[in-house]
Parts: C-alpha cells; sequence; structure tokens
C-alpha cells in the first residue's frame, strides 16, 4: 500500500510524525498507524499546558481492536489540542497526517529533532515491516 | 509459527496475518467493521482449522468422557452435539469445548480451542478411563460459515440440507472426495454451521464458498470480528471469561453442568462452591461516560470499592458504542447497578446491561 509520507515531516519509530514550524510542533499518526490500527474510536489527549518529554507517552488511541500509547516525539509544553478528534475520531483514519494532528507542541530544544526520522528513513522503516 | 492450510491463501486474498496463539492466522480482510457487518447481514468465512479435534472411540468412550466433562453425554443421540466443559481438580477450567456424537456410545468428536489444544489433550490421556482416544488436529480443517444467508450457501455447496438441520447438530458426507462432518454450531449468534474437512480438502471449500456466495456478499472474515461478534454476544472466550481457576457457576456457565447426572473431575468442588454462595458473577455492562473497557481494568463502587475486573471489551460495530464483559461482586452484579470503570487511572461511569448485547 503506498501511504502518504510527507518529505518535510519529522517520524518516531513509533509511526507519530512532527511538523517543525519554527519552535511549534504539530504532532499526529502516520497513515502507517491509521492503517494497522483499523477504526479508530477514542483518543485521550494531554491538556493544554501539560508539559511532555520526549520518547514518553503522552496519550492513548484505541482502535476497536486495541488500546495504543501515543509518544511524544519532542520535548515540551502542549499548547493546543484537537479538540475535533472527541467528538469524531474517524479523521485520523481519513486524514491523519493534516486534519487528524493530535496536539501542537511548543518545544524545548530543537537538538532533540536529531532523534527523530526524516522522510526517507522512516519509508525505509515501514517497508521493513 | 503453525500454519494452517489456508495460511498462503489469506495472504493471496490480502489478509493481515498475526502470531494467533502460536498460529499464523487472519486478523482483518478488508476492515474489520466492514467484515463484522457483512456477518451480521449476509455470510461470512472463518478459518478455524487452527482448533484441535480430539476423537473418542471404543467401549470406554462415553465413560470416559462423562468422567472429563461437566454436561451430560449420555443424553447425545448420534448426530447431535453440545457445549461442555473439561472441569480440573481444583474446580476450575482446562479448556471449554463441543463435544459431537458421531455414534452413541462408541465413536465421539471433541472440538477444543486452538491456544489450549496440547495441554487439553495431556489432560485427556492422563484422565482416560480406558477409550482409545486419538489428537485428529492435523487430520481436520475447519471452516465456520455464519450469517443470515449462510445456511442457503451451505445448501448450494453441501450434499444435504444443511437449512433443514437443527440446532447443535452434527451430519457427515462429502466435499467432492474429502470427508466431511458438518455442524450447525458457532461462535457468531447468527445462523450458520461450522464445517470439519479433511485437511487437503480445505482451501478447495473455501475457495467453493467464496465462489458460490459472491451474489451473496460472502466474506473472509478475520479473527478480529470473529472476537467483536462473540463480544456483542457475552460468548465466553478462554483465557478471558474463563480459566483454569474460574469456576464456572460463577462465569454464567451453570447450564452446562449436570452433578445430578455424574461424577467428573473436580465435581465436589465446583459444586460445594455454588452451594456455599457465588462470590461473582460474569455481566454486561456498557459506558455512561465516554472510554472503551479492556481486559483486566477493575471496577469500583462509587465509595471506591474493588469490585470487580473487566475480562473483555470493545467497541461494538454494531451497536456502535463501547461493550464490555467483567466479574462483579455477586451482590451488586445485577442490571442496572452503576460503578466506576477505572481506565488508565480515570475513573469512568458505566452500567450494568441486559446480554447478550445486541438482541437474536
Amino acid at each position: 500500500m503506498a501511504f502518504h509520507i510527507p518529505e518535510d515531516y519529522y517520524y518516531t519509530k513509533e509511526h507519530e510524525w512532527a511538523q517543525v514550524d519554527e519552535n511549534i510542533v504539530t504532532v499526529g499518526i502516520t497513515e502507517f498507524a491509521q492503517d494497522s490500527l483499523g477504526e479508530i474510536v477514542y483518543v485521550e489527549l494531554p491538556e493544554e499546558g501539560q508539559k511532555i518529554t520526549q520518547g514518553q507517552t503522552f496519550g492513548v488511541i484505541e482502535s476497536v481492536k486495541a488500546v495504543s500509547d501515543l509518544y511524544a516525539p519532542v520535548s515540551g509544553t502542549v499548547i493546543e489540542v484537537n479538540a475535533s478528534l472527541g467528538d469524531d475520531p474517524s479523521v485520523l483514519n481519513d486524514d491523519p497526517v493534516n486534519e487528524g494532528w493530535l496536539v501542537r507542541i511548543e518545544m524545548d530544544t530543537e537538538k532533540e529533532l536529531a532523534n527523530l526520522m526524516r522522510a526517507p528513513d522512516y519509508k525505509k522503516l515501514i517497508s521493513d515491516k | 509459527m503453525k500454519k494452517t492450510p489456508l495460511a498462503e491463501t489469506h495472504q493471496a486474498q490480502g489478509a493481515r496475518m498475526v502470531d494467533f496463539a502460536g498460529w499464523y492466522m487472519p486478523v482483518q480482510y478488508i476492515g474489520l467493521r466492514e467484515e463484522h457487518d457483512n456477518v451480521r447481514k449476509n455470510v461470512g468465512l472463518f478459518d478455524v482449522s487452527h482448533m484441535g479435534e480430539v476423537r473418542f472411540k471404543g467401549p470406554k468412550a462415553l465413560e470416559t468422557l462423562e468422567w472429563l466433562t461437566t454436561n451430560d453425554v449420555a443424553k447425545l443421540n448420534d448426530g447431535e452435539a453440545q457445549y461442555s466443559l473439561l472441569p480440573n481438580e481444583q474446580g476450575g477450567l482446562v479448556d471449554d469445548i463441543i463435544v459431537y456424537c458421531l455414534k452413541k456410545n462408541e465413536d465421539y468428536l471433541v472440538c477444543v480451542n486452538a491456544s489450549n489444544a496440547d495441554k487439553d489433550f495431556a489432560w485427556m490421556l492422563k484422565n482416560n478411563k480406558g477409550a482409545d482416544i486419538t489428537n485428529e488436529s492435523e487430520k481436520w480443517g475447519q471452516i465456520a460459515i455464519q450469517g443470515p444467508k449462510a445456511l442457503e450457501l451451505c445448501d448450494r455447496v453441501f450434499p444435504f440440507k444443511v437449512s433443514e438441520m437443527k440446532p447443535f447438530a452434527v451430519q457427515s458426507g462429502k466435499f467432492g472426495n474429502f470427508n466431511i462432518m458438518v455442524a450447525t454450531t458457532g461462535y457468531t449468534g447468527e445462523k450458520g454451521c461450522e464445517v470439519f474437512v479433511e485437511a487437503a480438502g480445505t482451501v478447495s471449500l473455501w475457495n467453493t464458498l467464496l465462489e458460490k456466495g459472491k451474489d451473496l456478499s460472502t466474506m473472509p472474515i478475520g479473527l478480529g470480528a470473529r472476537d467483536t461478534l462473540r463480544t456483542e454476544m457475552k460468548y465466553s472466550l478462554y483465557g478471558h471469561e474463563i480459566d483454569d481457576t474460574t469456576n464456572p457457576y460463577e462465569a454464567g456457565l451453570g447450564w452446562v453442568i449436570k452433578p445430578a447426572k455424574k461424577d467428573f473431575i473436580g465435581k465436589a468442588i465446583i459444586v460445594g462452591k455454588k452451594e456455599a454462595g457465588l462470590q461473582r458473577n460474569l455481566v454486561g455492562f456498557k459506558m455512561l461516560e465516554k472510554g472503551i473497557p479492556r481486559q483486566g481494568y477493575a471496577l469500583f463502587s462509587f465509595d471506591n470499592k474493588e469490585i470487580g475486573k473487566v475480562t473483555s471489551g470493545t467497541h461494538s460495530p454494531t451497536l456502535d458504542e463501547p461493550i464490555g464483559i467483567a466479574f462483579m461482586d455477586v451482590a451488586l452484579a445485577k442490571e442496572g447497578t452503576e460503578f466506576h470503570l477505572d481506565i488508565r487511572g480515570r475513573k469512568v461511569k458505566a452500567v450494568v446491561c441486559k446480554t447478550p448485547f445486541i438482541s437474536k
């Protein structure tokens, strides 16, 4: 299956993406993730103002089948949460890399971006699956 | 990993494969919801070849099965089947099973869970009262055909009218050159059957069912939908509702325990626990606030006492809302009881409801 993997995003090995705009990072899950999960029916996200840490869980996503943790791509403070997902998480299946964004984070340090993958490496990761 | 005769077929037909209890099995084809809905509306095919089959033959077959199982095996006539349990000596359960009577007193087939097949077979041999017991798991493939249009499909494929068989009946016959046994049993709450077919004929039967069932919207179904379908019916799954410590009366399985009819392994303990008063009961529940129940989550009363544990939970595709099954303190285990479910540290309101969750 061909997944849409934006070239300008960063990626975690747990299949989150991070779009960086100066010190503001928008976070979501990849198309590969939504396809593996199947129908997403519930999302649990942090509150605005909450601190999150790179590599640590910051929320939970549930499909009919299973519960999966969400891992923070960078450390920082949550400044915005995609509230529309609470009412209709199906957008996470339909458009996970744009409209289905999860949170916006004010990043502590851009040095952490070095720990993330760029699109070619992420493509390689999922093609090995 | 072990493979069923259909493993390559599943892959070729686009299934996502996973390791299930050591078996390489399809978890999903086109999507859990579509598959689930199709079983409720049309027909679904399930590869259940991973399940174990054990044959009991000879003059001691009945006596051995009576000792090994909780239900009244002597009642079964040729071509009849019954749901039953394999109790252990501590009053828990080795497995839940179906016993098929092929010839009264002398020939029975027992179908067991894939995850327990080796354990069950060893247990049966250890407690054998002189039957000729053979593990026939390798010999048989098994396909479940389930849904409101399942029997119509079966009548097109099998040499006798499956639609005229009673529920929990079994009939032997042929599919091409292959021996089959068609049993009107299932795990979805829908009409249909489960067909044992000689392993070498499994792929041919599968493809024939898909081909002849095209106009009935027949589709293959993965294990994901198999689980949501059985959960909506509140059917037990070993490792969830029942295990080697479960008292079967607490699990709501008293209807397959016949202590007045016979002796069986663990009988005194199983019945003694019931007479002493059951501690907990299996209930179904729904959520009053947002969240999805999952196995292992704790139930709390509003004054914060732990009152039970979730055995299964999912988002019901039919109802489009979360549903759960839980063991609950017996005094509270009745329809309408409200409680808190601890979802990863968050207390979320839920209520005991009527089951099955869907009306059939």
